[in-house]
């Protein structure tokens, strides 16, 4: 049984209905963990060592967050500025990453649609998260497809229970194998591996 | 004519504010302006005072008493050490080689050589008070040749110890001088023994009994209290050192010496300052007023030859010597003119040999007259030297090396290092930046210097205290003294006296704040609004709210409200609308602050991501 380390960063979570619905389907799993960023952080004030302890215990590294200007909210990104250091993730002595599994677990306003290449966005979300694949390769980890909420606004309360439930079965099963590598490496979404094309 | 005490107070304080007042308006600086009104109120211009000038000195020389105090207090050992090399190398090849020198000329002339060699080594003595008060003035001290006078002078004053215990062994007759002092009647090397004994009391005294007494002293937060104790100090070891026969001067100079390591250090400085400036101004007046012109018009020739060659010789000295000790152009031409006077020194070492008549009292007198015109002469070389010499020989020179080291002089002076002022010290402390405090509780600067903290004990809000602690070169004051009333003095003081200083006051509550911005403040710190929002917002935390939501809560309380107060300022005097307008902020605050939480904002702005919204806006 693998572990799972979900890093969650959400500056205005206790407004986000959607993330409510999805931190409620992952918190307390076994071998998960839970790790709120804004709330461990509310100065963005953050204690490396620790978090690369935890990261070190752990073998999936999920970082869930919503899609903000087609990157992640500040302080995760002051996370991997700081936690991800030379020497320990990456670079000759860095090894301390190597063979982990890393994804993004990702909430967007933005429709299916808009991430297209006729879109209006214009790329698609994996294509926008290039700058993570290649953190992930620089660290020697596997990056895999992202799980992706979109439309957040236009959700219902049942459709949002359904992503919930979505998010945990991709979480279960990472944790207990059950998916293969070559369909996990290849998908477009994570969505796809539980028999979910992106539709909602 | 009527010469009471009252009448003698008008004269001398008279003449000193008419003729300092003169000096200055025609740049004579303040030393030949006491002189010059000396001169003139002394028995051969208005006669107003005749022969009681010599009164008047005795009172006066406590003006030059407390000045070596205060440069003793200005001379931390490690400072002293460091200036080993010009005091004892420059000073002692000084006043070696013009001792010498002088002795030989007195001797030719026809001096015996015990006589000749007391007067030339009392002659290469110059005048601290003078040098001193008029290198403070032209501020030249932190020059290198300010540097160099003062360690020729430090020297100077030194070598009267050994003077003064060579002098009688020089007498070839002995004299009857009991009355002189109470250890006349010992023999020479008893005398030598009891002096030693009273330098050693005054070194261990004030190294284990004067701090516990001020301690003492200061717990009573008396401001004058501590003041006559500072005046009995130096009084005490005046009387001590008049006892065996030893200058004052010197011995408190050595009080100073001590004393220069201790937390005391800048209040004793500032509170003995107006004394010794006053009295100095005294004693300058009776040096003008003593001069025996009558003796100096029967001899006139020569007194004018003694008095400028002995100048011109010791300026000589002087020159040669400085430059080989690296001084140049126009700094070694100030350090030659600066010291080329006889001092004060002169008339006790005179006397004192008058005394065992080591020298005739005619020659006495006589020489009296030349020091005096000496001193009286020095302003006007300076002026000389300013205005004509140096412009002329030495211009390419000039202005280049001036204020070289500072001396414990720190960006930032704290003032009160109480429960508030001593974190920020901390801070500052632990990212590298010193800082000058000032702290009036004399208990808590005994335990803080314990910790190792460099603090002062003195009141802030005093100018001159300011000044001690480097007010001029620093560059920002946090003001953090006990009460509101302390803070709003220190800022009246700082404002008036260093506008360039940027205050950073801790404020008490809301109306301490309106009273220090109306005082002109711009950077105030209510002492409990940031604490009281982390408490709030751990508060809020615990009742279930997001870290990152009370932390932006908290940031929006904070700016809302400085800003408020801006507005609330102006209605501070009218309960009415002051009420009505706090009443109207505060919704404003909350009204401000619930929008964020219900979140109409955020949600908004968070709903543009949704592109298909985007799409069907209208395009502009």
């Amino acid at each position: 049984m693998a572990s799972v380390l979900i890093i969650f960063a959400h500056p205005v979570y206790e407004k986000s209905r959607v993330n409510q619905y999805l931190v409620k389907a992952v918190k307390g799993l076994k071998q998960v963990t839970f790790h709120d960023l804004y709330e461990l952080y509310p100065d963005f004030d953050i204690d490396i060592k620790k978090e690369q302890k935890l990261l070190a215990k752990h073998d999936i590294i999920v970082l869930q967050h919503p899609f903000y200007w087609y990157s992640m909210p500040p302080l995760l990104k002051q996370w991997l500025d700081l936690v991800l250091e030379y020497g320990w993730a990456y670079g000759k002595e860095g090894t301390q990453l190597r063979n982990k599994k890393l994804f993004n677990a990702i909430t967007t306003g933005g429709t299916f649609e808009a991430y297209q290449k006729e879109g209006h966005n214009r790329y698609t979300i994996p294509e926008l998260l290039y700058p993570l694949d290649q953190t992930a390769f620089l660290c020697k980890m596997t990056y895999y497809p992202p799980f992706i909420i979109h439309g957040t606004h236009r959700l219902t309360d049942v459709e949002m229970q359904q992503f919930a439930q979505d998010y945990q079965q991709i979480i279960t099963g990472l944790r207990d194998d059950l998916f293969l590598e070559d369909d996990l490496v290849s998908a477009a979404y994570m969505n796809n591996l539980i028999d979910k094309p992106y539709s909602l | 004519m009527d010469k009471s005490f009252l009448f003698q107070a008008i004269v001398y304080l008279a003449s000193a504010v008419i003729g300092v007042n003169i000096a200055k308006r025609l740049g004579l600086g303040t030393i030949l302006g006491y002189l010059l009104a000396g001169v003139a109120i002394g028995p051969f211009v208005l006669g107003f005072v005749g022969e009681e000038g010599k009164d008047i000195m005795h009172v006066s020389e406590f003006g030059v008493v407390m000045m070596l105090f205060v440069i003793g207090l200005e001379l931390e050992p490690n400072l002293l050490w460091r200036m080993r090399k010009l005091v004892i190398g420059l000073g002692g090849m000084q006043v070696l080689g013009t001792t010498i020198a002088i002795s030989l000329a007195a001797y030719f002339l026809g001096q015996s050589w015990q006589a000749a060699l007391a007067i030339g080594a009392t002659l290469s003595l110059s005048s601290t008070a003078i040098v001193m008060q008029t290198l403070n003035e032209k501020s030249l001290l932190k020059t290198s040749s300010g540097n160099s006078a003062f360690a020729v002078l430090l020297c100077q004053d030194i070598a009267v110890i050994p003077l003064l215990a060579v002098f009688p062994i020089l007498a070839t007759e002995v004299v009857d001088n009991q009355s002189a002092s109470l250890i006349g009647n010992f023999s020479g090397w008893q005398q030598t023994l009891i002096v030693l004994g009273a330098i050693a009391i005054i070194i261990v005294a004030g190294k284990y009994v004067v701090g516990p007494v001020f301690r003492w002293v200061a717990k009573t937060r008396q401001r004058e209290l501590f003041m006559a104790t500072a005046l009995l100090l130096v009084f005490l070891i005046a009387e001590l050192m008049i006892v065996v026969g030893l200058s004052p001067a010197l011995g408190t100079f050595l009080a100073g010496v001590v004393l220069a390591n201790s937390e005391f250090r800048h209040e004793l400085e500032s509170d003995i300052d107006p004394f010794k400036g006053l009295l100095l101004g005294l004693f300058f007046i009776s040096v003008g007023s003593t001069i025996d012109f009558g003796l100096v018009k029967d001899n006139f020739l020569l007194v004018i030859a003694l008095v400028l060659g002995l100048m011109f010789l010791k300026g000589i000295i002087l020159y040669v010597l400085g430059k080989s000790f690296g001084l140049k152009g126009d700094q070694n031409m100030l350090f030659a003119v600066s010291l080329a006077q006889m001092g004060e020194f002169a008339f006790v070492l005179f006397s004192f040999a008058g005394q065992y008549a080591l020298i005739s009292a005619g020659d006495i007198d006589l020489l009296i007259a030349v020091v005096a015109l000496s001193m009286a002469l020095t302003p006007l070389f300076f002026v000389v030297n300013e205005r004509l010499i140096l412009p002329k020989y030495f211009t390419k020179e000039k202005s280049n090396r001036r204020a070289d080291e500072i001396h414990d002089k720190n960006p930032v002076i704290i003032a009160g290092f109480g429960r508030y002022g001593n974190i920020v010290g901390r801070f500052l402390r632990a990212n590298g930046v010193s800082a000058t405090v000032l702290d009036n509780d004399s208990d808590r600067v005994e335990l803080l210097r314990r910790f190792g903290y460099k603090v002062y004990y003195g009141d802030a809000s005093r100018f001159d205290l300011m000044k001690a602690a480097g007010a001029e070169t620093a560059k920002i004051i946090i003001i953090a003294m006990d009460t509101p009333q302390q803070c709003l003095e220190m800022v009246a003081m700082v404002k008036k006296n260093f506008p360039h200083l940027k205050i950073l006051s801790r404020a008490y509550d809301r109306n301490d704040s309106f009273d220090l911005m109306e005082s002109g403040v711009d950077f105030i710190y209510r002492e409990t609004l940031d604490s009281s929002l982390r408490l709030g917002a751990d508060a809020l935390q615990m009742i279930g709210f997001r870290a990152y939501q009370t932390h932006r809560a908290a940031r929006t309380f904070l700016k809302h409200d400085e800003r408020v107060l801006a507005d609330l300022i102006k209605h501070r005097h009218d309960s009415k609308s002051y009420i009505s307008v706090a009443k109207e902020k505060i919704t404003e605050l909350e009204e401000l602050i619930l929008r964020d939480i219900k979140d109409e904002g955020i949600l908004e702005r968070d709903s543009g991501w949704d592109s298909d919204k985007l799409r069907t806006a209208p395009k502009s």
